[in-house]
């Protein structure tokens, strides 16, 4: 895709997500005009500011066409390939990073996210590797845990009932 | 041949221990403090000062861990709780948008009565409140007389729509035939703040956010909306005195997610009904105006709050949820 | 004034006694430690204050407790400089100049003027704390819906200009962030509002910080891998004694922006509604219109780090103030702090002066000492610092999205705002490579739920005239100012044109 034409879709999936915030309001039954004696109701400030984002798509829009912003000109890609790989790899590990969170807990998500990218992405040695590996859930765990009384997500039961096991060391002898 | 001979020996020792071990229920991780309003409120200041008392006299083998889901006037934290059913490790620090924001929100399907009651800290009051500089008000009637002459001009402050202290002012403009403007601000200290700095002309605040002011001369109060004149305010009057029926409260009670084990309720009510009787608590309800006589725990409460949930439906039908919400 | 000066020598005294020196350096040692991750701030910091409270007499704990609030206010501007993420919504402005000055290999340079304005904007603050509390707390009163609106106005008008040269694509983004900040409750009619696809969750709203990391910590990170392709690392840069010394006499250049946001930075941090945050926008605004070279702004211009900095610490102790004073917190840490006095026995409130002197003057000894040490801890760990920045890109890109995912979770306490990061982030890194300016969406994220609801307390206040804003004398003031501030671009081309032409001729 170039850059060219990724403006224009640009242009028209914003102005769908204003119109979108439009009728979301809209259709919420929120009062968008001017209460008498009270000032602007409840919906005027996000529906007439998305009626805003939507002109402000349309000029977008219409800029394009008539090639006066540099992208609409330009017909590189919009993403290269050579950098599209380190980009979806890097959004991709992220989103399973939090979804094995929700499963199997955050120690053992950021062990395998670690791993994956200082081994595999970073092809550093397995010394470095695994300093990371195991250095990141354990001052994770001395920071939010232990000094800032944060309890991270667990997982499912049987993960959390792992942690717990090695979390009463803690109570027991500190 | 030893090493199985300890082990079994320690097998039964374990077996001897478990079920002693079992019968007294304690958290196993850091026990969710869930708090139903921002930080900086007065739920929140009690929350956070039960929290400080559990560790300080080291009541909990675990922290307890406080945090806030204002979201909604609580309706995050309900749902939240709501979708925690089971679980022996959250409790939650409620107000009486327990009661309203289900009635309000009906779209939320959430039961209170469901949920698990552990105990009743405190009843806070509510008391109606001007700033010093007026000297034209000095009693219930000249405040009615001075609302009715300036009409819409009268400026109530309150801490948001469909929030306890809305509900209140609503049933005044019911009882006195009057009407106001009121205006909702982020938490009853910008509240009380706006009334001694005379943005707004009157506000019915907790004490405990008041409390302060009142000491220090910017404020005072009117008339008290409790049963029976509260030992920090010996001369204000109650409204029953005056012969206006209205009396409304505050409730401070932890309560736990539908569905939690006998034993940790046990343990729960046990933790609470200590801090209850401890000097510290006793000491802030006092220094605060709050009522804490006796201690509901269990069934009391859960009818407790089954009274409140009717006779919250029957105000909120009374005054109207659009008196409540402005629009 | 004599009494003024006895009471705080009483407090400086407290604070030089060994236990509470022992705490004021610990402290700002945790509060930049946590300071400098994203995401966390003084709010968390102030989880680690509780387990002291019991070991410690109240005036030691509180004395901690100013010191780690410092040292986060120090340890935020160290995230925006060598991460690029603004570690809490007061160093977003830090960003903006801090971030290409780390890319040009002049961190240190970064580091050393946030340290030096900082210190600056605090001790200018303090004191005018010192000096001037009841008046400033008489004068917070004055301030109603109406002047915090007008105020507002005049925060966005400071920053007219900040956006890039596409006109309708900054509108959009600016509108895109005041939107975005309506989502969830309505405090004043009561109800939710764009709760998308029905769930609750949304009722919270999308906060500041779920925003910020999203766009300037996951967005930013992939933006640099793809225009480095992952190989090239930031600028490393030795640091020696001579070039320590040569950033110090830097000071010159940034010191008149230092000034304006110190004091500015004061002013505003005091008034209970406002804090740091928009104070730092302000001044980084203010700056940059009077400065003899606004277009070196965003590209690594030094009083750019400076004037929000100074501003962010003069209104962090600013914030104080109403605390103190009146016993209304001025932000969420102070609301925490507020908890602390509560557990201690202390009622914050107009007699705390009078009823607890001790107390309060060991606090303000304590924040000049405080002060002091966090700046010369900075100044010191600048080496340590910029360490960071010399790791390979394949080790600092995972401990950035570690940190940014465990920061936007730790503040809310819910995966919920995790996965609206990420979204916020892959789409702002989009939009970005079409040249929208993100900047201005994260800072309408701020300033839109104070704009919006000053805007509607102050018409229903005043059943719908509009004439409200106009008829207060301090609300004019600001509105009028705020009009000056943006045609002030058009007035000074217009004169550059009139002086240029003769010469053309």
């Amino acid at each position: 895709m170039t850059t060219r034409t990724a403006e224009l879709l640009m242009g028209f999936a914003t102005l769908l997500v204003s119109l979108g915030l439009m009728w979301n309001v809209w259709s919420d039954g929120l009062r968008i005009d001017w209460v008498d004696g009270r000032g602007p109701g409840a919906g005027v400030w996000p529906f007439w500011l998305s009626l805003g984002m939507a002109l402000a798509s349309l000029a977008t829009i219409i800029r394009w066409f008539q090639g006066k912003t540099p992208e609409s000109q330009s017909l590189e890609p919009y993403i290269a390939r050579e950098t599209m790989f380190l980009v979806v790899v890097s959004a991709v590990s992220i989103l399973v990073l939090l979804l094995l969170m929700t499963i199997i807990g955050t120690y053992l998500s950021l062990m395998a996210f670690m791993l994956f990218y200082v081994r595999f992405l970073g092809r550093h040695s397995w010394g470095t590797t695994m300093a990371f590996v195991i250095g990141t859930p354990i001052f994770v765990y001395l920071l939010f845990e232990v000094a800032l009384t944060k309890y991270l997500p667990k997982g499912w039961p049987i993960f959390e009932e792992g942690f717990l096991w090695l979390d009463n060391f803690r109570w027991q002898y500190f | 041949m030893s090493i199985l001979k300890t082990l079994t020996f320690s097998a039964a020792a374990l077996a001897v221990t478990a079920p002693a071990a079992l019968a007294e229920w304690q958290p196993r991780k850091p026990v969710e403090f869930i708090i139903m309003a921002g930080t900086g409120g007065g739920a929140d200041q009690i929350a956070r000062l039960l929290q400080g008392l559990i560790e300080k006299k080291d009541l909990s083998p675990r922290p307890f861990i406080p945090i806030n889901k204002p979201g909604g006037s609580g309706a995050e934290a309900l749902r939240y709780l709501q979708d925690k059913a089971g679980d022996d490790h959250t409790v939650m620090m409620t107000l009486n948008s327990f009661y309203t924001t289900p009635i309000i929100q009906s779209e939320l399907g959430v039961d209170v009565t469901e949920f698990t009651p552990i105990g009743l800290m405190a009843m806070d009051t509510f008391l109606l409140w001007v700033n010093t500089d007026r000297d034209d008000i000095t009693d219930l009637d000249s405040y009615v007389e001075t609302v009715k002459a300036a009409g819409l001009d009268w400026k109530v402050g309150g801490t948001g729509s469909g929030q306890e202290d809305s509900v209140l002012t609503a049933m005044m403009e019911a009882a006195f035939e009057y009407e106001v403007t009121y205006i909702p601000f982020p938490g009853g200290g910008t509240v009380a703040k706006n009334l001694v700095g005379n943005q707004i002309d009157s506000t019915v605040n907790n004490p405990s956010e008041q409390m302060e002011f009142f000491r220090a001369g910017n404020s005072k109060p009117l008339v008290q909306f409790t049963g029976e004149r509260m030992e920090a305010f010996p001369d204000v009057p109650t409204a029953k005195e005056l012969g206006v029926d209205i009396e409304y409260y505050m409730q401070r009670s932890v309560n736990g997610p539908p569905g939690m084990s006998a034993e940790a309720v046990e343990w729960y009510t046990n933790l609470f009904s200590e801090l209850f009787n401890s000097q510290e608590w006793q000491d802030f309800c006092t220094s605060d105006g709050l009522t804490c006589d006796n201690f509901l725990n269990g069934g009391d409460l859960g009818e407790f709050h089954a009274t409140q949930v009717v006779a919250h439906q029957n105000l909120i039908e009374q005054v109207g949820a659009a008196a409540i919400t402005g629009e | 004034m004599e009494t003024i000066l006895v009471s705080l020598a009483g407090g400086l005294l407290q604070a030089f006694e060994p236990l509470n020196l022992f705490m004021i350096f610990a402290g700002c040692l945790a509060g930049l430690l946590v300071g400098c991750m994203p995401g966390l701030g003084s709010v968390n910091g102030v989880a680690i204050l509780l387990p002291v409270t019991f070991l410690v007499p109240p005036t030691a704990a509180i004395i901690f407790l100013a010191a780690l609030y410092y040292g986060a206010m120090y340890g935020g501007a160290i995230s925006s400089i060598t991460l690029g993420i603004p570690g809490a919504s007061t160093a977003v402005a830090t960003v903006f100049d801090g971030r290409p000055m780390a890319q040009a290999g002049k961190a240190d340079k970064a580091l050393m003027a946030a340290a030096i304005a900082s210190f600056i904007g605090g001790t200018v603050s303090i004191i005018l704390f010192t000096l001037f509390a009841p008046p400033l707390a008489a004068f917070a009163l004055k301030f109603g819906p109406q002047e915090e609106f007008a105020l507002m106005l005049l925060a966005f008008a400071t920053f007219i200009g900040l956006g890039g040269d596409d006109i309708p694509k900054t509108i959009f983004s600016i509108l895109l962030g005041l939107v975005m900040a309506a989502i969830g409750f309505d405090i004043i009619s009561g109800q939710p509002r764009m709760i998308f696809f029905d769930m609750v969750e949304f009722q919270r709203g999308i906060g500041f910080l779920v925003l910020a990391i999203g766009i300037y910590g996951i967005g930013e990170m992939l933006w640099t891998l793809e225009s480095t392709k992952g190989k090239v690392q930031m600028h490393n840069v030795t640091i020696t004694w001579a070039r320590m010394k040569e950033n110090f006499g830097q000071i010159k250049e940034y010191i008149n922006s230092t000034w304006v946001g110190s004091f500015l930075g004061f002013f505003v941090g005091t008034l209970p509604a406002a804090g740091a945050t928009p104070a730092s926008l302000m001044s980084y605004g203010l700056s940059k219109t009077f400065s003899k070279d606004p277009e070196s702004f965003g590209k690594g211009n030094i009083s750019g780090v400076a004037a929000p900095e100074a501003a962010n610490n003069a209104a962090s102790t600013g914030s104080m103030l109403p605390m103190i004073t009146l016993g209304i917190p001025g932000s969420p840490t102070t609301a925490i702090l507020l908890g602390g006095m509560i557990i201690w026995g202390l009622r914050p409130g107009p007699l705390l002066f009078q009823e607890s002197p001790d107390f309060v003057w060991g606090l303000i000894g304590s924040m000049y000492v405080a002060n002091f040490a966090t700046v010369l801890l900075n100044i010191a760990l600048i080496p340590v610092f910029i360490r960071v920045l010399a790791m390979p890109f394949t080790l600092l890109t995972p401990i950035i999205f570690v940190l940014c995912v465990l920061g936007v979770f730790a503040t809310t306490d819910r995966m919920f705002d995790t996965w609206i990061m990420l979204i916020l982030g892959v789409g702002g890194y989009l939009l970005r490579k079409l040249n929208y300016p993100v900047a201005p969406a994260v800072l309408a994220i701020v300033l839109g739920p104070l704009a919006e609801r000053s805007l509607r307390q102050s018409l229903i206040s005043s059943q719908g005239d509009v004439t409200t804003f106009i008829t207060r004398p301090i609300s004019l003031t600001c509105i009028i100012l705020a009009i000056l501030l943006m045609s002030y671009p058009l007035i000074q081309r217009m004169m550059r044109r009139r002086t240029a032409e003769p010469s053309e001729n």
